[in-house]
């Protein structure tokens, strides 16, 4: 077993640990920071030290350092946090990133990057602290731990106590690892405190060492290589320590060692942070620790990581499974009920565990919102800084899930909308306290399940779209506007392509930039994008998804020979119009009016080119459909039924077929092709409608007016 | 690996004359005969069950399911303008990996397995107004018979093919 071989666990663990440590420093109350909060700070840097250490990463293993001895100061309350040191930390944090992610490459990490982010680690311990910042033993020197402190007062200076801050030795034991891991092992432990002695074979192998860091430290930079289970951490005493100890009667000849306590049981910490007084109770800390790491590690065991092609394999399949389980049903309802009813039976039983299997399946590729949420709240701290605005993040409905792939897409759309929003649309303080709202502003992301659909929403208490400057901008852009419009077709107006990324009239004019994309990407997502805006009140931009992109609720359609699928949710009612309700509009067009509505008629048949459909359209079925806010009246021949499809990509081997959205395959193994309700409005106006196409028959005629 | 050197040299000499020529599948249009790389080829089967696709040029059959995977059929007959384009018992489709998409093309007829060495292979002579010598990598002699090499991947990812989407249209 090569040591490369744990590159990647080291990666994927130390991506994790830095995502918590951004998470963790967001969270942080500079003005009372929470000690729980700088403790696990400081021990997802000291992890990721140990860590790259381990794997030569001396880049990062450096620039880790640094920033895990400022963590300490930070944590012992030395260091009083300030928004411009937690600034630094965020930054240096992005460092470590860009450093892993060089690694992670093969490559070396920029040098020049790395100088800078450490003399500003440097600097803002000198700053801060009023000394420099090297190794740490000669800081440890510089600032006398409160414990060591404690107990130099309790128990009269040891010179045990001087090595090393703790005083305390560790023995850790190594159980079944290798010689190869061991060695490394060794030496990592070397660095973390001084190696007192070493013995033992391959099944046990035992390390006793002088370190000022915690069981639960060493066990962080451990697990790196090893297991939990493959190591053991004891605290022992030793005749020094035994001597300062006159509570301790329990605690006795160096032939207990071997069956010493572990650390919460140990109580040589006791009287030592009694009489210093601190506010932080070390034991207490050392227990919660424990229950932490134990929570971690009982989450760990019940959570294992799949690459997720292996997951959609898993998905594929099942998919096929569902396909051959709708072709032994199309089949066996042709046999007789009666004399294979045991057949019909296990078929049932089949159909309802192919569908669970489906179902559970499906869900292990969906994916909390927290995912794309937990990115914002830096964003829009970094940017509210930027624009000199105060602006309060509210997410809610973190926990709702979406599918894997559907959360990677909405990331960057998401973005934008937020973007958008503290930079157009919540203004300065001081325009917010003129218009008698609170200084702060306020964006809140939520995300609900509604249906099979997802709602996620960016909403701000900004300055709203103005329906004046908007119509105005659009006006002198050459579209079409009226002042009869509708609110809601106001503001799909910034949609339009290009709007508003001339010239920044106003506040206003900025949320075009980039808004058909954002439309763009949501609508290849089979989703669309709603926009409510109140003048002077503020937005909410409302993205409407489907669940997963798997699976499909559609209803097959009959036209001619051939079989289509309509995605459920864009269908909205059935019916075979008759003669009288039908009217032709300027020679071709055919509308069709349904309750006071008048609907443009698009046969099917003729934007397919479907060969022997009926032509009638009176003894057709009208199928009324809506698609990115366009309704129409879609004539095929027949409807055949409502059924889940599994979506097949029809990109992968083919093309993107125009009025079609992707494929799927039916009960009798044959490909059907999904329609695109949007594309196929598109398309059939490409394709200039001959009446002749629609209909033979005599109508009622109407003036254009 | 204990192989005595005398017996060892003639072996290598024939396989580094297979290692110069190529096999190839034979397969008819009409009375022509081409030939793609074997090692292109995924397996033959049978023409049945495809689902036409709208607005596609006339040679693009449609689509079928290839267990699971959608794999777009293209009639190469309609291609190339031959005459009597039936499907019948005899029809079948060569599905071939071309890059990393799976594509069947109807043929008229699969004969045999031809193993042609470098001497056989000619080159393609330019010519050609519905096939283009680009698309061919030669021409296969074999004693009275003529083979037409096509180069696979070349003929199906080309615009004309209209399979592939061309540089992004947006």
């Amino acid at each position: 077993m090569d040591i490369t071989d744990f590159y990647d666990t080291f990666f994927e663990e130390a991506e994790e640990l830095l995502s918590d440590m951004e998470r963790h420093l967001l969270d942080l109350d500079v003005d009372d920071p929470d000690p729980e909060l700088l403790n696990a700070i400081f021990r997802a840097a000291h992890s990721i030290k140990g860590g790259a250490g381990t794997f030569g990463f001396v880049v990062l293993q450096e620039t880790t350092h640094i920033l895990e001895n400022l963590l300490d100061h930070t944590r012992r309350g030395e260091l009083t946090l300030r928004r411009d040191i937690v600034d630094t930390f965020l930054e240096a944090k992005d460092m470590l990133h860009e450093q892993m992610d060089a690694y992670r490459n093969g490559a070396e990490p920029d040098p020049v990057a790395f100088e800078r982010i450490c003399n500003t680690l440097k600097q803002l311990a000198l700053d801060e602290l009023g000394k420099s910042m090297g190794e740490p033993t000669e800081q440890a020197a510089a600032t006398p731990e409160p414990e060591a402190a404690a107990s130099d007062a309790d128990s009269g200076k040891s010179p045990a106590a001087e090595a090393g801050d703790g005083g305390d030795v560790l023995r850790v034991s190594l159980l079944d690892v290798g010689e190869k891991d061991r060695q490394l092992l060794v030496e990592e432990l070397g660095q973390l405190g001084t190696i007192v002695s070493q013995q033992g074979d391959a099944k046990r192998y035992e390390v006793d060492l002088t370190a000022s860091v915690s069981a639960e430290d060493i066990e962080a930079v451990m697990c790196f290589i090893v297991e939990p289970e493959q190591l053991a951490i004891e605290r022992v005493a030793r005749p020094a320590a035994k001597a300062a100890e006159v509570q301790a009667p329990a605690q006795s000849e160096p032939a207990d060692q071997a069956a010493a306590k572990p650390v919460e049981e140990q109580p040589v910490a006791k009287p030592a942070t009694a009489g210093s007084g601190a506010s932080t109770d070390k034991p207490a800390k050392a227990a919660e620790n424990k229950a932490a790491a134990a929570k971690n590690k009982a989450s760990e065991s019940s959570s294992i990581r799949v690459p997720v092609d292996k997951v959609d394999q898993i998905i594929n399949l099942v998919g096929e499974l569902i396909i051959t389980q709708a072709m032994l049903d199309q089949t066996a309802s042709e046999i007789d009920g009666v004399t294979h009813s045991s057949l019909h039976n296990g078929l049932n039983l089949l159909q309802r565990n192919a569908r669970d299997l489906q179902e559970a399946v499906m869900s292990i590729r969906m994916m909390p919102m927290d995912y794309v949420f937990s990115r914002f709240p830096r964003l829009v701290r970094d940017l509210a800084a930027k624009l000199g605005k105060d602006i309060e993040l509210v997410t809610e409905g973190k926990s709702t899930e979406l599918d894997k792939s559907l959360i990677e897409r909405i990331i960057d759309p998401l973005t934008h909308l937020v973007r958008n929003s503290l930079d157009h649309g919540i203004e300065m303080p001081d325009a917010r306290e003129a218009a008698g709202k609170p200084r702060g502003g306020k964006l809140t992301l939520s995300a609900q399940h509604q249906g099979g659909n997802i709602l996620i929403e960016v909403i701000d208490d900004g300055a709203g779209l103005s329906r004046k400057k908007i119509l105005a901008k659009a006006e002198s852009n050459g579209i079409a506007v009226s002042d009869s419009m509708s609110d809601d077709d106001v503001w799909q107006l910034i949609f339009a392509p290009g709007f508003s990324t001339a010239d920044q009239v106003s506040d206003v004019s900025g949320r075009g930039v980039g808004m058909d994309v954002v439309k763009r990407n949501i609508q290849a997502m089979g989703g669309h994008v709603e926009i409510m805006s109140r003048e002077g009140h503020g937005t909410t931009t409302r993205i409407v998804l489907p669940l997963t992109l798997a699976i499909l609720d559609g209803m097959s359609i009959k036209v001619g020979e051939e079989v289509f699928i309509l995605p459920l949710g864009a269908v909205l009612e059935s019916l075979q119009p008759s003669r009288d309700e039908l009217y032709s509009m300027a020679g071709d067009d055919l509308l069709l009016k349904v309750r006071d509505e008048y609907l443009p008629v698009i046969a099917l048949h003729h934007v397919l080119d479907v060969a022997d459909a009926r032509t009638d359209i009176t003894e057709s079925i009208v199928v009324i459909v809506q698609g990115e806010g366009r309704r129409y009246a879609l004539v095929v021949d027949d409807l055949v039924g409502q059924q889940q499809v599994v979506v097949k990509n029809l990109e992968t081997n083919y093309r993107k077929v125009p009025g079609i959205s992707a494929a799927t395959i039916l009960g009798d193994g044959s490909v059907a092709l999904i329609l695109d309700i949007a594309d196929l409005h598109r398309l059939s106006r490409r394709k200039s409608t001959p009446r002749s196409a629609v209909t033979n028959t005599p109508i009622q005629e109407v003036i254009p007016s | 690996m204990t192989t005595v050197p005398q017996t060892a040299s003639p072996i290598d000499k024939a396989q580094a004359l297979d290692a110069h020529s190529r096999e190839f599948l034979v397969f008819s249009l009409g009375s022509e005969e081409y030939a793609v790389d074997i090692l292109k080829v995924q397996e033959i089967r049978g023409y049945e069950n495809v689902t036409r696709i709208a607005n596609a040029p006339d040679f693009i059959k449609g689509v079928t399911n290839l267990r699971g995977v959608i794999v777009p059929i293209v009639d190469l007959r309609i291609k190339f303008h031959l005459d009597n384009v039936e499907y019948g018992g005899q029809t079948v489709v060569i599905v071939v990996n071309v890059g990393e998409r799976v594509v069947g093309i109807v043929v008229d007829g699969v004969s045999d397995v031809m193993t042609l060495t470098p001497e056989q292979i000619k080159p393609a002579p330019e010519f050609g107004v519905t096939l283009s010598s680009d698309y061919l990598s030669g021409l296969g002699s074999l004693e009275d018979r003529m083979l037409v090499l096509v180069d696979i991947d070349k003929l199906l990812t080309s615009e004309e093919m209209a399979l592939v989407d061309t540089v992004k249209a947006k």
